[in-house]
């Protein structure tokens, strides 16, 4: 008998909505609170198919592995061979995804520049502009040229290795970016020309061209204002990948850099962030798919982004056919962003380590996403950019590991035919087929 | 007077002359004939120059320019003097839209009318037409004048910052944020002074002041509207 029910009629279990769950209850409150949407730093956290869901096979009978520590297994890629006198050549195809200066503090930036140039890789800069931080410490800096052109200065493209035209993020395609009132500090005022302390918005749109036939024109302008020196990458979200690609290659582009649902943002709406976008695993192959229907695969270069987190992340990128990729979140925790040791002070924001994403709001305790010199100060430029270093070598280490057990002597050998899926999802995405079958969903030939 | 004939050296040839002046050149007179609507014409320029494109030019003629005085004989394509940094831009004909674009500095005079979006997400540049500008004019419109002795279309100053408007005509429709402003007399010699450096004989009096009224400046629910 239940002891609360007088009658002793039995009670349901107290059941809690599969639809209104704790967190989305959690959101009502919030927004009913306030009558501001949730911004938030960061990638979508909802779970999606990914990498995660992909294995390679490994050697057998038919295919032979090198030996490790013996054979080689090269990881050099050049990018922008295509028109660019000096296309840029990189050690290892891990490079450092664009985070602007105002998002990111100074010493931050500087970090990002230290460890990738000491990993032989390039770093990128962000909505805000070149700092001296940034230039001065990467070998190979690409310049991001974005629709709200704050900082934007001719003197500074003509120092870049590479231009990144940045059309979309993955965080938030379609969408423009704010960098709230708090984060201005009269360094970020002066960079971009505005008023301390006021709420910057970033445009979505290109202020001076629309359409591919535009962009065509203005890569022309970027190449003759830098001597067609330098190579210029367009950068989409993952929403239309087949088509973005296509255009950004007939419009000219060197590269196309890629960002899935995964990929980061300083500051954004939540639903933006986890509602817009297609993930990461999703948008590699219709892209491939365009470079080779062009005939363009390995000569326009394919950069991909949006939550890789390891060398296997990076192996099954290039066995789908990317080129490179390049990591945002990943450089930031490795810097020390959401580090444990922080775990009072992420507590006292309400938050905890791990889960801290109010990028926007300049409290970092680690001191990388800030401009509050006290915080900042806690955060070591040198050690960050060798941890950063580290962290570089290892995953290049993990996909070479990889890849030479798959018997390639170059990680662009790694191929799709490497590749099952875990997944009914990841098979239809990936192309590859389902462990233990020959078979995808979509596999040409077949008619379910 | 050094003359380069764009149709027959090509624009390369055209763009890498006058990239290789340097500060001190004494070489600061150029004509560029037969432009023929060619985009990126004069683009990038860093020179104390000055030069003529004799003829109408397509997209970003003179674009980020820095020191050189650029002066179109003609009309002007889409996005000419984008991100101007510094030196002055003259157009004799009409310019088409976002004229100017992002510039952060020097000036640019249109003896025409200027198209949709002039002077968007300006920071800095001094923009003066003689005629008419278009919708959504200096959306976004950060520093900077805009000065229009004519008329400017729908939504002028639409989501602006600091920039100022001075508009002789009517203005169509304001945009979100974008208000009419008291004219003292700082703004008149303000005006006076972009006139004449212009070369355009106005009287400031005649004209309008309109700005930002800041009430978007930082995220407030009850302006969502406006957003």
């Amino acid at each position: 008998m239940n002891k609360h029910d007088p009658n002793g009629i039995p009670h349901t279990t107290p059941r809690m909505s599969a639809t209104f769950t704790p967190d989305i209850n959690s959101d009502i409150r919030r927004a009913a609170a306030t009558g501001i949407y949730d911004i938030r730093g960061g990638g979508a956290k909802r779970k999606v198919p990914s990498f995660d869901d992909l294995l390679f096979m490994g050697a057998s009978i038919s295919r032979y592995p090198l030996e490790g520590y013996r054979e080689k297994c090269e990881t050099s890629v050049t990018i922008g061979g295509l028109h660019a006198k000096n296309p840029i050549e990189l050690d290892i195809p891990i490079t450092i995804a664009g985070m602007s200066f105002g998002a990111l503090s100074g010493p931050a930036k500087e970090a990002l520049g230290r460890g990738a140039s000491a990993a032989g890789t390039s770093t990128t800069t962000g909505d805000g502009g070149m700092t001296p931080e940034e230039r001065g410490h990467s070998t190979k800096l690409v310049y991001q040229y974005l629709p709200s052109r704050y900082g934007m200065n001719p003197n500074d493209l003509r120092k870049a290795d590479a231009i990144e035209i940045v059309v979309g993020q993955g965080a938030k395609p379609g969408g423009g970016g704010m960098l709230l009132g708090q984060k201005i500090s009269d360094r970020v005022a002066e960079m971009r020309n505005l008023p301390k302390g006021i709420d910057q918005r970033s445009a979505c749109r290109h202020p001076d061209w629309t359409g591919p036939d535009d962009l065509e024109i203005k890569i022309l302008e970027l190449r003759e204002i830098t001597g067609w020196k330098v190579p210029i990458y367009v950068k989409v979200a993952g929403a239309r990948p087949y088509y973005d690609t296509t255009l950004a290659i007939k419009a000219g582009a060197d590269a196309v850099v890629l960002d899935g649902m995964q990929g980061g943002t300083a500051a954004t709406q939540d639903v933006f962030i986890e509602h817009v976008g297609q993930p990461t695993l999703a948008i590699v192959r219709p892209a491939v798919q365009a470079l080779q229907d062009l005939g363009m695969h390995r000569k326009v270069q394919l950069i991909l982004s949006g939550g890789i987190r390891s060398g296997a992340d990076v192996a099954k990128a290039m066995a789908l056919g990317a080129d490179a990729v390049a990591i945002g979140t990943a450089a930031l925790i490795a810097l020390g962003d959401n580090d444990p040791k922080w775990e009072d002070e992420y507590q006292k924001l309400g938050t905890t380590a791990g889960a801290y994403d109010d990028w926007h709001e300049g409290l970092d305790p680690a001191g990388i996403t800030t401009q509050d010199p006290d915080l900042m100060a806690r955060f070591d430029p040198v050690e960050g950019g060798r941890r950063l270093r580290n962290y570089l070598k290892v995953m290049t280490l993990e996909a070479q590991t990889i890849a030479r057990a798959c018997g390639k002597n170059h990680l662009h050998n790694l191929e799709p035919e490497d590749l099952v899926a875990l997944t009914m999802e990841a098979a239809a995405m990936a192309r590859v087929p389902l462990a233990g079958t020959d078979w995808y969903p979509g596999k040409p030939g077949t008619t379910y | 007077m050094q003359t380069l004939d764009l149709q027959e050296i090509g624009l390369r040839q055209v763009n890498e002359t006058l990239h290789a002046q340097a500060d001190n050149t004494n070489q600061t007179a150029w004509e560029i004939v037969n432009p023929k609507g060619a985009h990126a014409i004069a683009c990038g320029l860093n020179a104390p120059i000055e030069v003529s494109v004799m003829g109408s030019t397509g997209y970003y003629c003179a674009g980020m320019n820095q020191q050189a005085t650029v002066n179109i004989k003609g009309s002007a394509g889409p996005g000419t003097g984008e991100n101007i940094m510094s030196g002055k831009i003259v157009i004799d004909g009409d310019a088409s839209q976002y004229l100017g674009a992002t510039g952060h500095g020097g000036m640019i005079v249109v003896k025409g009318n200027a198209s949709s979006r002039c002077g968007i997400s300006m920071k800095g540049v001094n923009i003066v037409v003689q005629g008419n500008i278009g919708h959504m004019s200096a959306f976004m419109g950060q520093s900077g004048n805009l000065v229009v002795c004519g008329d400017a279309g729908d939504a002028l100053g639409d989501s602006c910052y600091e920039a100022r408007f001075f508009v002789r005509g009517s203005v169509k429709s304001l945009g979100a944020d974008c208000v009419k402003k008291e004219m003292r007399p700082e703004h008149l010699e303000l005006l006076q002074k972009l006139l004449d450096e212009a070369g355009i004989d106005a009287d400031p009096q005649e004209f309008t002041r309109y700005g930002s009224a800041r009430n978007l400046y930082n995220f407030d629910v009850d302006n969502a509207a406006a957003y």
